[in-house]
């Protein structure tokens, strides 16, 4: 197989490129753009549908494992962007395209005469090729780059009408949620690197020898990971305690809506544990902990479906239910199955969204044939008051959504707030000296004494933190936010340098981008800053996009670069970090990622609200806020 | 404005009135039917109206400077009608100031209201996006309520109504809705009034209503359909009783419910000593603004560019004699019909008339099998009649197992997602390559199964009445409404072998507001039923007798036909065929061909709107491709519906037959010479006004703001609770008309052109109050042509005032369909031989 060997390059190359010629297309060149799209689209599921043959006769349904790039390479650490094919990657990349496909040449139509036609469909390619780099990724880091992508190519497809409040609102809502969930992953790929001490490919995972060995020696960090591991799933698939997103996220157009939260984003971490399975199933408590979730998450959304009156919110939960089943069937071992049950789910749920709007016709008409009057006096098998409580509960979807926002947003919120003596104008007097403290610490290492020296990183790290939810909290100065955003990083690299030896290069590698998108982005505050002193705060959505366009994607450009958005070197910098945690600095390790969720989640809420939403000028139409 | 002394206080029942009043008035979509969106203000005069609904509620009224300045410089607002109207408005004197003005001043333009800041103060005082917080639960309560059909499960509902249910909801469940016990108490607290909640939230009595009216306006999707629930249950199949006030209680109760959460029961100030002194009052003097009449001189002069064409056109016609047609046909007034009978005309040297489609029937309509009935004339009328069908040999309606409950329950989905899951995808692929029909789609030939039996009679051994509702006419109630129809009309004699009655109907799939695409003069059903009961009456010998006594001669040998034709598809099928006898047999064979001939030629005209197809191959060609948007589920815009209207014409069709109109005027039938009197006409503009104009003012308003006053995009939309749609999940009822509609539709007024003497209109127009305000406030804009010397008066301010085309050619298309194919865009007024 030598040709073919590269045709998984096509399933990435041709939406890539569809992607920039899309970008180059004028809006109302629609015809040129949906070919673009339609074509590319049929190139990948055409080439899928050739290799999967081809594979199926000749490899007869081998992994094949395709190494492909090394982008950074030392001698304690390599990051390599790996490709890898197996049953689980064929029957996602089939159905996904075929799906994607589908939508497409719908689309085409659907989307006839809307604002934003280009932008569409841009993103719509875009997610495909996350979506088959995820699919396909051969190690954790490849996952992780393809897993971010889709997180921000949904974020914009929710986001899509930017005029209005509500989709804004959720669009950033979500972005928290997946943004937690990978938490899940980097921790994981940080604990897999202490575990086999390179980055570990899923072709390696195979070898049972190997896992079973380390399982013996670090149970704990094993089990940590598989709950790790859980927790991206659980986050990406809608699952307990996340399941209030997905709902949520049905604010573009239908087809979209259909297609990444029916079909394929919401089965995802379905995927994510089909992926790493050997690595997780050699241990009973992980495999009950999904179990567990899996069955609640099903539990609870069946009820909450049942109470659901409006039809989206209805086949979402319909679906996280029976993605519930999946977790218990993955726990369970039964993958063949739940191969199957994602196929039918994600094909069920795609054309219940898509012919949601014909239920009207269909149940009135239902209703008027065969309506019989409910009966007065119901009877209830547990009692009345068990059965109104469920409603009540069902009604208001378990009070999910208010519990991510208080108990997990909150608490940073509040401590933010708490730093409210910060502004643009003393912030540097504050930074620098600390900085030049800490820089001075770390040349005088060797007359520390050893408690001391110990805690430094913890204690610079959580400064970053504090830099972090300060900016996560700060709604008067938005330069302010941005400042301490991108300063954060500079505490992450010093805490790093002192826990131990940390090459210059990667300072470089990490700060540089960092440094490069901050400037960047601070230019473009400053200049919307002048453009319009009025509306420029945090306090509410500001909608600039609608005048300032070009300002908007620069400031989209750099926020992607800042929070380590798979274009800057700052997200091999970030990987580099994550290797230089030791093994027992759980803390440490979940500082950090702590600061890279909140700040990415705080980098968009800037972009959304200055640029996003209803419009702060009145001179034209702007919609309610409960639009 | 600030020294007067008003006292402010609150009645409750006085600002629950006025809210009403206020709020939008859209029926639940089952009963989608178009009205004036803005109807609150029709007691004043349009432009006054337009400024105030601007100033209080924050409405854009008028399309943008900018944009009427663009139409300027393409070329679609003409310089000399722009003169006019200055001078009109401004006097001889200032015109050329005004021009200056109106051309290239810049003023502040601002479509922010009054209405809004009192609830915004929360955040800004007390840091709570207090929306926010309550708009998601009360949505859902009022949504799992009001819910047709969407739930599996549904909400425990209560006799005594909405706060009864929620009562029982939250006194028999361990968890609560409302977290404060102070709330708690208060919910159940005997008695408590609006003003007892509104004296712990806000506190300072003379800010209650403008509070409420801020509150109700946030989501005034939602507040305006219990409005009208609570007036019109009978909207709903299955009712429910509620009240805008149970509904502002609970509201009210949510407030202070998240207001406790944040800060503790009790532990913040009401909202009254936030309120800063120069916050305007609702609805306090409307100052004067110069760039409102700027709007005002612009809209006008968009308008009559086009109105001006319209009645050169009609003065330069010449009426033909009539020669004998090889049949006669009635279609229903609407815009869309415009066209089809243009074809006719020329395809098969056919006469036409335009008519409500309701054939002047009033009647209840009852399918075999159906457990209510839906009201089969103009939404206004309240019939005593029902029509009942039996008989039938197609159901009505074919299940679809994806809309099943089954498939969202735990195992029923299991099993549905690994069985016809992968039906599914075949569904899909399927109904995008190839569309065709399935049990989700609307067709306007379902509506009433072809070969049923109508019991439309009602005589001494039959007489049956159910629901209160007589089964059928009585003979003399026959006769009074086929006089009524065929004297409104003008056809009285010179009857042709076949009459054709055309209702009229449309087909959408996946088109949440399909109601809106149907027979208007049917409540938005189809015409068929109408169409069908009007022949079977108009053939009965008895009848004939009965209207031969009043001078409508219908001989013998006429035979009426009732068809349907599908305004989506361009489709047509006949009833009762084999009644015909078999002298014209023959002849409603040939005129079928010419019918579908002429739907051919229809469907190509219409294609030219439709951009992703090539309207330039042949009609056969072109036809199925437009049959198949019906069909497409990917199609957002199965047809036009009313867009572009503008016109009404109440006159002979020979006086407009050569005018081209490209299918933006209702045409209504009206022979003067037979009604000296104008009683008719008066009838015929009792309806126009109300259903025209309402159909013309709610494109107008949705196509403007479509933000606030349409419905957006609708490629969002979701569906709640069968009533309506919204966005996302915890958004507002959109009310109005998405975006999707009217794309090609320009904002300009009904102008309704009637020929008849004007002492006569004049005389006969004031007769209904109703009506009158209409056009004297000129939301509808009104002008005679006298039928003999072809002068023009128009209606303004409540004057008459002679008018003079300033149009003086237009222009002249020898073939007509050949010009059509090459443009998209709206065609210039015509004449075409």
């Amino acid at each position: 197989m030598s040709y073919v060997n590269y045709m998984p390059l096509i399933f990435l190359l041709s939406p890539l490129a569809a992607f920039f010629i899309i970008l180059l297309a004028k809006e109302h060149q629609e015809s040129l753009i949906s070919k673009i799209t339609y074509y590319s689209t049929l190139l990948v599921l055409l080439s899928i549908a050739y290799f999967i043959v081809h594979w199926l006769l000749l490899e007869q349904a081998k992994m094949i494992f395709l190494p492909y790039f090394h982008i950074y390479e030392s001698e304690a650490y390599q990051f390599t962007m790996d490709l890898y094919f197996d049953k689980i990657v064929a029957v996602y990349l089939l159905v996904g395209m075929l799906l994607i496909f589908l939508i497409v040449k719908y689309s085409t139509y659907y989307m006839h005469l809307e604002k934003g036609y280009r932008r569409f469909f841009a993103v719509m390619v875009f997610f495909i090729f996350s979506y088959n780099l995820t699919i396909m990724a051969g190690n954790f880091e490849t996952l992780f780059v393809g897993w971010e992508m889709l997180g921000i190519s949904s974020f914009l497809l929710r986001g899509f009408y930017r005029e209005r409040y509500l989709p804004i609102k959720n669009a950033v809502k979500v972005f928290s949620i997946y943004r937690i969930g990978d938490i899940g992953i980097i921790l994981a790929m940080w604990a897999s690197h202490h575990l086999w001490f390179e980055s570990v490919s899923f072709l390696k995972l195979q070898n049972y020898e190997l896992v079973e060995l380390h399982l013996a020696e670090k149970p704990l960090l094993f089990l940590f990971v598989s709950v790790m591991l859980l927790v991206a799933a659980a986050a990406k698939s809608g699952q307990f305690p996340f399941s209030s997103w997905v709902p949520r996220a049905m604010e573009g157009p239908t087809p979209s809506s259909a297609i990444f939260y029916g079909s394929l984003s919401i089965h995802l971490g379905v995927f994510l544990l089909l992926r790493t399975h050997l690595f997780w199933s050699h241990i009973l408590a992980a495999k009950i902990i999904i179990a567990f979730v899996g069955a609640f998450t099903a539990l609870s959304a069946y009820f909450i479906s049942q109470a659901q009156a409006t039809i989206k919110t209805q086949v979402a939960y319909a679906s996280i239910t029976q993605i519930g089943l999946m977790f218990v069937e993955i726990a369970l071992g039964w993958y063949d199955i739940v191969l199957i049950h994602f196929v039918g789910n994600a094909f069920l749920r795609t054309y219940q969204l898509l012919i949601s709007p014909s239920v009207v016709a269909y149940l009135i008409r239902e209703q008027f044939y065969n309506f019989t009057p409910p009966q007065q006096e119901k009877r209830y098998i547990f009692g009345k008051r068990i059965a109104f409580s469920l409603y009540s509960l069902s009604l208001l979807e378990f009070n999910l959504d208010n519990f991510m926002s208080q108990w997990v947003f909150m608490p940073f919120k509040k401590i933010g707030s708490r730093l409210n003596f910060l502004s643009p104008s003393n912030i540097l007097y504050f930074f620098v000296p600390m900085y030049a403290i800490g820089i001075i610490a770390l040349f005088m290492e060797n007359y520390m004494p050893l408690w001391l020296h110990n805690s430094l990183p913890i204690i610079f790290a959580s400064i970053a933190l504090l830099m972090v939810m300060k900016g996560f909290s700060e709604r008067r100065y938005p330069r302010l936010a941005w400042l301490l955003l991108m300063l954060q990083h500079f505490w992450i690299a010093l805490a790093v340098s002192h826990n131990e030896h940390f090459d210059f290069s990667e300072v470089i590698w990490y700060l540089s981008g960092v440094l490069v998108a901050g400037i960047f982005g601070f230019v473009v505050l400053q200049k919307l800053r002048k453009k319009e002193p009025k509306h420029y705060n945090l306090y509410s959505y500001h909608g600039h996009a609608y005048e300032h366009s070009g300002l908007a994607t620069l400031f989209f450009l750099a926020a992607l670069g800042l929070m380590g958005f798979p274009i800057s070197s700052t997200f091999i910098g970030e990987d580099l970090i994550f290797s230089h945690i030791h093994e027992h600095q759980v803390l440490l390790a979940f500082i950090l990622s702590a600061c890279f969720v909140i700040e990415g989640i705080a980098i968009i809420r800037i972009y959304a609200r200055l640029f996003l939403g209803r419009h702060s000028k009145a001179y034209h139409e702007t919609p309610l806020q409960s639009s | 404005m600030f020294n007067q002394q008003i006292s402010y206080k609150f009645d409750e029942w006085e600002t629950l009135h006025l809210l009403a009043h206020y709020l939008p008035h859209q029926n639940p979509l089952k009963d989608f039917v178009h009205h004036n969106t803005l109807g609150a203000y029709q007691e004043l005069s349009f432009h006054k109206a337009m400024q105030k609904a601007t100033t209080i509620f924050g409405y854009k009224t008028y399309m943008n400077l900018d944009e009427y300045r663009k139409e300027y410089e393409a070329g679609k607002i003409n310089p000399k009608i722009l003169q006019r109207v200055i001078i009109e408005h401004q006097g001889f004197d200032h015109w050329e100031t005004w021009q200056e003005k109106l051309l290239h001043q810049s003023y502040q333009e601002s479509w922010e209201g009054r209405v809004g800041r009192l609830h915004q103060l929360w955040t800004s005082t007390h840091h709570l996006n207090i929306e926010k917080e309550e708009h998601n639960i009360l949505f859902r309560l009022i949504s799992n309520y009001i819910d047709q059909g969407i739930t599996i499960k549904k909400f425990p509902i209560h006799q005594d109504g909405f706060l009864a249910s929620i009562r029982d909801l939250e006194k028999n469940s361990y968890f609560k809705i409302f977290k404060s016990p102070r709330v708690d108490y208060l919910l159940f607290k005997e008695g408590a009034s609006l003003k007892d909640l509104l004296d712990i939230l806000i506190g300072s009595e003379e800010w209650y209503e403008q509070y409420l009216f801020d509150q109700q306006f946030a989501h005034p999707g939602w507040s305006g359909m219990v409005a009208v629930l609570e007036h019109h249950p009978e909207t709903l199949l299955d009712t429910r009783k509620i009240s805008l006030r149970e509904f502002i209680f609970v509201e009210l109760l949510l407030e202070i419910d998240a207001l406790d959460r944040k800060f503790g029961n009790g532990k913040w100030q009401p909202l009254g000593r936030y309120i800063p002194e120069d916050t305007p009052r609702l609805f306090g003097e409307i100052p004067q603004t110069e760039i409102f009449e700027v709007y005002a001189i612009w809209q006008e002069s968009m308008e009559w560019t086009l109105y001006d064409q319209v009645l050169r056109g009609l003065q330069l016609q010449k009426t033909d004699s009539i020669e004998k047609p090889t049949f006669q046909a009635l279609f229903c007034m609407d815009d869309r019909e415009g066209s089809i009978r243009r074809y006719i005309e020329k395809y098969a040297n056919a006469q036409t008339f335009g008519t409500p489609g309701f054939f002047n029937l009033d009647f209840y309509y009852q399918p075999e099998g159906g457990k209510f009935y839906t009201k089969s004339c103009p939404a206004p009328m309240t019939p005593q009649y029902l029509v009942k069908e039996t008989d039938i040999k197609n159901k009505h309606h074919t299940k679809d197992l994806h809309f099943s409950k089954h498939s969202k329950n735990m195992a029923g989905g299991l099993i549905s997602s690994q069985t016809f899951g992968f039906w599914s995808a075949i569904r899909l692929a399927w109904s995008i390559f190839k569309p065709t029909e399935t049990p989700a789609m609307v067709s306007s030939f379902k509506h009433m199964d072809k070969d049923s039996t109508l019991h439309y009679e009602c005589t001494h051994e039959t007489q049956e009445i159910v629901d209160g509702l007589q089964v059928g006419y009585t003979l003399s109630e026959m006769i009074d409404r086929m006089e009524g129809l065929l004297k409104s009309i003008g056809l009285t004699k010179y009857f042709s072998e076949i009459v054709y009655l055309v209702g009229h109907g449309a087909s959408s799939v996946n088109n949440t507001h399909y109601a809106g695409y149907d027979c208007g003069a049917c409540s938005g059903r189809a015409g068929s039923v109408n169409a069908r009961v009007a022949a079977f009456i108009l053939n009965k010998a008895e009848v004939r007798a009965g209207l031969r006594e009043r001078n409508i001669f219908i001989p013998d040998t006429t035979h009426f036909v009732a068809a349907l034709r599908d305004t989506t598809r361009d489709e047509i099928i006949f009833f009762d065929e084999e009644l015909i006898s078999l002298d014209c047999k023959n002849a409603h064979e040939e005129n079928k061909k010419a019918f579908t001939i002429a739907h051919q030629h229809n469907a190509k005209e219409r294609s030219r709107r439709f951009l992703l197809t090539n309207s330039k191959d042949t009609p056969e060609k072109v036809h199925k491709k437009v049959k198949l948007r019906a069909m497409s589920l990917f199609e957002p815009r199965p047809e036009w519906n009313h867009a572009s209207n503008a016109l009404c014409i109440v006159g002979r069709r020979e006086s407009n037959k050569h005018l081209f109109l490209d299918r933006r005027s209702f045409l209504n039938s009206y022979d003067y010479t037979q009604d000296i009197d104008g009683t008719y006409l008066l009838g015929i503009l009792d309806a126009v006004a109300p259903v025209a104009g309402g159909i013309n003012l709610e494109y107008y308003f949705s196509k403007v703001d479509n933000h606030k006053l349409g419905a957006g995009s609708k490629l969002p939309h979701n569906v709640v609770g069968l009533v309506g749609v919204a966005n996302g999940l915890d958004g507002d009822l959109r009310t109005g008309l998405p975006a999707q509609m009217l794309n090609i539709h320009d904002s300009l007024r009904l102008l309704v052109v009637v020929e008849h003497y004007p002492e006569v209109v004049q005389a006969i127009l004031q007769k209904n109050p109703k009506t009158y305000e209409w056009f004297a406030n000129n939301w509808v804009n009104l002008v005679v042509i006298h039928p003999e010397t072809k002068e023009l008066f128009r209606f303004e301010g409540a004057k008459w005032l002679n008018y003079k085309p300033i149009t003086q050619e237009i222009p002249v298309f020898e073939n007509l369909e050949d010009v059509l194919a090459c443009s998209c865009d709206n065609m210039p007024i015509s004449i075409f031989s």
